[in-house]
């Protein structure tokens, strides 16, 4: 595995990347070149769709592409493709394909894909809990913390968003905490239909709190350049202005010269204006 | 119902025809200008790209230019061209306009849902009789198409300044007053007659360069700053890898461009072997195609941040290396100014007739030690 992101990676990422690639796109070729002395292969999946009907992101189906293109010695990729539109079937023969590559053992890697498995579901589990059991909390102030997954838990690249507000006695909550029938229920509202399943959570979760108003504030942390992002915005910033809920929604938008400053600056005004609500609520 | 709809190339002409036939009162926006430009970076979100922009600002547009009705074209992903109507009609609805929006998905995404479309854009019509408007509609589309090929063969070598931009606009005359199917087969036979008439000189040392991107851009004059006129009328001979009917076509050879997208896709294969929405695979094939049949260089046009044309242009550089062609990517965006891209395009064409020139004086010295 890649060290966690650092400004090292960055910077190499970054001066061998598009200009125009949005920033985990650069983080992303940092990562590659940091493993490149260290290990024989690196596992790029080419992840086409992981729900049937929708896509990921046009550059996760490029990336292993854009990877070879690099004028750099690399070590071998290994770049299978995950397409849950051709359906289920050849999806574990996918699976097969790459366990093959290391055990000749059919029961070897059945064991070892069910079990990874088990770990993923589990660890959703304990965050749907750990969601059930905040939504009793009345008392502190919760902030529900929407985007994709490889900005909001990348802290290098958040700036620490979650340690910080948790420093300002906020509580937060991802969207991924959010069980997937509530996403789907919600996406369904959509005059149109997503064809970005990521981007369905996204849009799902933060439909939700401003519907059911369980948490205090959202706020949605998105990259520059972001193709999804940038018309998903859209969407949300319309919904947050019109939906009886009156939830307050912030969207941050980082890229690699985001300042540390401006951050702290935003949220903390972010966070009074919520304590002034709540003190106002009291009082009314 | 007065249906307005943002430009793209000869779209509007198109279109006009398709909704003359249907007895609907169709009124295009203003040719695309600085103004409409300004009025969408405004409203539109920041980060999104260009032609977004640009079609919101065509909208309000056409809509203080007395439209009621929003025609737009959908789409399934992933590129996010499928989203933009449900984006703007967020956006144009939130100015205060009172609008109707009608988005056409394209036939892929459920026939039903395509002939209930069309019924709602031609009330008057039967489905017998929208089928047959848009097939002609459609034959006619594809000749201002080759129109507009032909004039890039011309340009390069006409010999009187001017004289190929006189002729299409004669062609197009001729084929706008053609409403049947007949009068279209003996408008298309004079169009072609004219293009071919256009005097020519007989040019042996010229440069050839193939024009790849993302289609908005490529189509319309106002977003690609009418680089294939400024490159033909110095000489250039341009060929470029989409047109209007191809893209919406529902054939899969592109019948103007005259390459299949099994070929493209095929040409592509080494470089990036799965689509990635958009123009992305067909920059990729199209440019190799292009330096296989010995073109001199190869631009390639598109708006900031498209994604399926970042990673065909994070590609690109492998193409170069590999066939030893120049390749010269234009990022479009609002801030993109003429004087800046004419600099760089006079740029790339010196550096490609120094290459072509050293080439050939290479050649010649061979030749010469040989005879020796």
């Amino acid at each position: 595995m890649s060290s966690s992101t650092n400004k090292s990676i960055l910077n190499k990422g970054s001066a061998v990347s598009e200009n125009e690639f949005c920033l985990p796109v650069k983080i992303f070729y940092g990562h590659v070149l940091d493993l490149t002395d260290k290990v024989d292969f690196i596992f790029i999946p080419r992840v086409v769709s992981v729900k049937k009907g929708t896509y990921t992101c046009p550059k996760f189906l490029g990336l292993p592409d854009m990877i070879k293109a690099i004028d750099k010695p690399l070590p071998k990729i290994l770049s299978p493709t995950v397409n849950l539109n051709l359906g289920f079937k050849k999806y574990y023969s996918t699976i097969l394909e790459v366990g093959k590559l290391f055990t000749q053992s059919y029961f070897k890697i059945g064991y070892s894909y069910v079990s990874a498995l088990k770990e993923f579901k589990n660890t959703k589990l304990k965050q749907e809990e750990e969601w059930i059991k905040s939504k009793k909390e009345t008392s502190e102030v919760k902030i529900g913390l929407v985007g994709h997954d490889y900005n909001i838990y990348d802290s290098y690249l958040t700036m620490n968003l979650t340690k910080r507000l948790e420093a300002l006695g906020v509580k937060t909550v991802t969207c991924d905490s959010l069980p997937s029938h509530l996403i789907e229920k919600e996406v369904s509202t959509l005059p149109k239909k997503l064809f970005w399943s990521y981007e369905e959570e996204i849009v799902g979760a933060a439909f939700h709190w401003l519907r059911d108003r369980t948490v205090d504030g959202i706020i949605y942390v998105l990259t520059f350049a972001c193709g999804p992002d940038s018309l998903i915005q859209v969407l949300l910033e319309h919904e947050a202005k019109n939906s009886s809920g009156k939830i307050p929604f912030m969207s941050l938008v980082i890229d690699e010269h985001s300042g540390e400053a401006g951050l702290i600056t935003r949220l903390e005004a972010f966070i009074d204006m919520l304590g002034r609500r709540e003190t106002e609520k009291v009082l009314v | 119902m007065k249906i307005t709809s943002p430009h793209m190339g000869n779209i509007y002409l198109l279109l006009g025809d398709l909704f003359k036939r249907f007895e609907v009162e169709y009124i295009p926006p203003p040719p695309t200008t600085n103004r409409t430009l300004q009025l969408g970076i405004r409203y539109s979100p920041e980060f999104a790209c260009l032609p977004l922009k640009v079609t919101v600002g065509n909208f309000i547009e056409g809509i203080e230019r007395g439209a009621d009705t929003l025609v737009m074209a959908g789409g399934v992903g992933p590129c996010r061209f499928g989203y933009y109507a449900e984006v703007q009609k967020r956006i144009i609805g939130s100015l205060g306009y009172n609008f109707n929006m009608i988005t056409v998905e394209p036939i892929g995404a459920g026939l039903v849902n395509f002939v209930k479309t069309f019924k709602k854009l031609a009330p008057k019509s039967s489905i017998k009789e929208i089928y047959k408007s848009i097939k002609t509609s459609f034959i006619k589309a594809q000749v201002f198409d080759f129109v507009e090929k032909k004039a890039f063969e011309a340009r390069a070598f006409e010999i009187k300044k001017g004289a190929t931009n006189v002729a299409v606009k004669h062609a197009t005359e001729i084929l706008n007053s053609a409403f049947t199917p007949t009068e279209l087969g003996e408008a298309k036979a004079e169009a072609f007659r004219i293009m071919n008439a256009v005097e020519k000189k007989e040019e042996e040392d010229y440069l050839k360069i193939g024009i790849v991107g993302e289609f908005f851009i490529l189509l319309e004059p106002f977003c690609n700053f009418d680089m294939c006129e400024w490159l033909g009328n110095r000489g250039v001979l341009v060929e470029r890898s989409v047109y209007l009917t191809d893209w919406i076509g529902s054939s899969k050879e592109n019948p103007v461009a005259g390459i299949g997208e099994e070929e493209i896709k095929k040409a592509a294969k080494p470089y990036l072997s799965h689509f990635v929405g958009g123009e992305g695979l067909p920059t990729i094939g199209n440019s190799v195609k292009f330096a296989q049949r010995g073109f001199d260089g190869v631009i390639q046009l598109f708006p900031f941040t498209c994604m399926p044309d970042t990673i065909a242009k994070s590609i690109l550089p492998k193409i170069s290396r590999d066939f030893d062609i120049p390749i010269l990517s234009f990022v479009i965006d609002e801030q993109t100014a003429k004087a800046g891209v004419i600099t760089r395009l006079e740029a790339f064409l010196d550096l490609i007739r120094a290459r072509k020139n050293s080439r050939f004086k290479a050649k010649e010295k061979v030749v010469e030690t040989v005879n020796c």
